[in-house]
């Protein structure tokens, strides 16, 4: 679960983490009054969004598609300024690369106080799976793409690991901070942050902190100057006050509506719909279904739990794609019976009026009764057996191969 | 033979008196698993039947351990409990034992549990923990066998075959392909889908190189991380078996998890694009089809001289 820079921030300056003053605005009028009570000459005027690269975005206008801004972060030097930049950005549609070319509706806006920027720097903790710990990547270019530094000039990254366990020690905080060639109070004031931030990581069960950039300020403390969370979602029974925080219209509202049904659904680009038990043997049919020549339409997993209620609104939500040409439902059947997902197959059939070709592989539990359930029915149904046999079936069901 | 557990393997049930406990303690034990007790704190002293057998539940692994002669658990209890049950049981079999076998089903598990779960299983070298979020361990015998979590079990049948798998339901597909060209399975493993877990790839690689029953291995892989490319980098030195690979997700989009909660490709790394060409490298026979691991599986194991043509 993502949040948004706004809310990081607080949770930030909570937890003895550096950040400028700044407030959470959601109108003009807003953004206005912040300039005024934040009394800074210059502030940044932030568009909040879950995507990143929101500084190198354009903004559009949703209704007529013209191009309204460049740039979703703003220095703005008078009050004149933030009205210009928080009516450009609110309610228009921020176009970044990580947000695809249709974009991401602003709400939410974040005027923060202006900061002396002596040096940037970038810092990241993230949970390191290969060592089983938390890994902590600092370098000296910060405000830059990442994987670009890593690439051109990865002397520039420094790694320091802790395990939740034991916490941060003072050593490996003060080790790191010498690599970045921090010294004196900016020094002081880096290991006094990290220590906080990766107590903040543990203790919120985050599973990934970025601040890109961290800036060293003329004054030589060190600050925030972005931060991007996110939070393992395992542990959102120890943290009910995450609700608050969520923010549902970031999230794609497929994938949530599949998740209230107990279904792990990822939509993809192409035209034949998956339904599939087992999140290993889903990816291994969208797979397969790319390696006879067509283009899975989805990733979902009904899960070990499945009934007929949840198979039902499993189809539903794949008819949803306007682009469905086919759907290929793969079973192996072990604690799911196969008869059953057979029989609540017919049922949702018949509710969401399916019109595309269906080709069922059964296999495992039941996996006979289930084939027999189909044949008897008056569903146009191809029943396969293999897993590469279905692929064949259904990429040939729809037209064949179509790459 | 078979790798680390057998039909003799005695094994509690953390978890018991509740619904997939039961459940799956009921499975089990049809199979053939010597399932001798079970621990849910509070329900001590009471007992639950399973066919043919009926077994004590304790309020703790330390009296379950001491009373039943167990070497091995197999935890069924809900994602917050979980961490708290794999240390009790770590613990336990430490102290008692000297060592054991820990088989964690429970999906959802918090990420940093699991990492401050691993470092505590280093402070007890004997103890083994397989999982999270995986389907078990299951060794078939010549009649049931011992089947240690929730894969079906009349899928099986003994034979020369080890199986690694990150997978749920993909493991039971490589079952049944092994079984569709007349080979059966020593033991398959399920090592779960989650980014930081007990027992990878080397070490089930490691003990199929030392069981003489186990003549390949079939390893299936999936997106995330790079434990695959470091199994098949470990396969060329210490690997003198044939291994069929096979890894879910060359179609994933990047940045996005798929189900498992380690199965993403996050900065580049972790496609199955890279971890098949590890396995390519390091000598290992790739089923691009998981409907064709069987046919793989057959032409390694004729050219390692192991069956007729």
């Amino acid at each position: 679960m993502n949040i948004h820079e706004y809310q990081a921030k607080a949770m930030f300056r909570e937890s003895g983490v550096p950040v400028q003053q700044g407030i959470h605005c959601t109108t003009v009028d807003q953004a206005l009054s912040a300039y005024d009570s934040l009394g800074s000459d210059v502030v940044a005027v932030k568009s909040q969004i879950h995507a990143g690269g929101r500084g190198k975005g354009d903004l559009f206008c949703p209704n007529s598609g013209d191009l309204v801004m460049q740039g979703g972060v703003k220095v703005a030097f008078s009050r004149e300024e933030v009205e210009e930049f928080a009516s450009n950005i609110l309610d228009h549609r921020l176009v970044t690369k990580q947000t695809g070319p249709s974009g991401k509706m602003v709400s939410n806006l974040y005027v923060e106080a202006g900061c002396d920027i002596a040096h940037e720097y970038y810092l990241a903790l993230l949970v390191d799976r290969e060592n089983d710990s938390i890994l902590i990547m600092g370098s000296t270019e910060g405000g830059v793409d990442i994987e670009e530094v890593a690439e051109t000039s990865p002397d520039a990254i420094h790694k320091a690991w802790f395990n939740p366990s034991n916490g941060l020690s003072e050593e490996v905080a003060d080790s790191l901070g010498t690599s970045l060639g921090l010294s004196g109070n900016s020094h002081g004031s880096f290991v006094e942050m990290i220590g906080n931030l990766a107590s903040v990581f543990v203790e919120k069960d985050c599973s990934m902190v970025e601040i890109n950039p961290l800036v060293r300020t003329g004054e030589g403390s060190m600050v925030a100057l972005d931060a991007k969370v996110s939070f393992d979602e395992n542990a959102s029974f120890r943290h009910p006050w995450w609700a608050d925080l969520r923010d549902i219209s970031e999230e794609s509202d497929v994938e949530v509506r599949a998740h209230e049904h107990g279904l792990s659904y990822v939509d993809l680009e192409g035209n034949i719909g998956c339904l599939v038990n087992g999140a290993g043997l889903a990816m291994a049919t969208m797979d397969v279904i790319k390696l006879y020549g067509g283009e899975p339409a989805n990733f979902l997993d009904i899960g070990g739990g499945a009934d007929s209620e949840s198979i039902t609104a499993a189809f539903g939500i794949i008819l949803e794609d306007s682009s469905l040409e086919g759907i290929l439902v793969n079973i192996f059947g072990g604690i799911i019976r196969c008869d059953m997902v057979a029989r609540s197959i017919i049922e949702a059939s018949e509710e969401t009026g399916l019109q595309v070709p269906l080709v069922v592989r059964f296999s495992g539990t039941n996996h006979e009764e289930g084939r027999k359930v189909l044949e008897d029915s008056d569903l146009d149904v191809i029943t396969v057996s293999t897993l590469g046999d279905a692929g064949e079936a259904i990429v040939n069901a729809i037209g064949g191969d179509s790459t | 033979m078979s790798i680390w557990i057998n039909e003799k393997t005695k094994v509690l049930i953390q978890g018991i008196t509740g619904s997939q406990g039961t459940f799956h303690g009921t499975r089990m034990v049809e199979y053939g698993t010597d399932i001798v007790g079970g621990v849910t704190p509070g329900k001590g002293g009471q007992s639950v039947e399973f066919p043919g057998r009926t077994v004590p539940v304790f309020d703790t692994m330390t009296e379950a351990v001491s009373t039943t002669g167990a070497v091995a658990s197999v935890i069924y209890v809900p994602a917050r409990f979980a961490a708290p049950a794999i240390v009790e049981a770590a613990d336990t079999f430490h102290e008692l034992n000297g060592d054991g076998l820990i088989v964690c089903i429970t999906e959802g598990i918090p990420t940093l549990d699991m990492v401050k779960v691993v470092s505590h299983l280093e402070k007890r070298p004997g103890v083994r923990l397989i999982g999270p979020n995986c389907p078990g361990i299951i060794s078939p015998g010549d009649e049931g066998g011992c089947k240690i979590g929730i894969m079906p079990g009349y899928i099986h049948a003994k034979g020369r075959i080890g199986i690694i798998s990150k997978s749920g339901t993909l493991t039971y597909e490589a079952v049944s392909q092994t079984m569709s060209i007349g080979e059966g399975q020593t033991t398959c493993v399920g090592i779960g889908g989650d980014p930081v877990n007990g027992t990878g790839f080397i070490e089930c690689l490691e003990a199929f190189q030392k069981d003489p029953e186990t003549k390949a291995v079939v390893m299936i892989g999936e997106i995330g991380g790079t434990a695959e490319e470091e199994a098949a980098e470990w396969s060329k030195d210490n690997f003198s078996k044939p291994i069929v690979g096979f890894v879910a997700g060359a179609t994933a989009p990047p940045g996005k998890r798929m189900g498992h909660a380690g199965a993403i490709i996050s900065g580049g790394k972790g496609t199955a694009q890279e971890k098949f060409a590890a396995f390519e490298d390091a000598g290992i026979h790739i089923a691009r089809d998981p409907s064709k691991i069987g046919e793989a599986l057959a032409s390694a194991l004729v050219e390692a001289g192991l069956r007729e043509s």
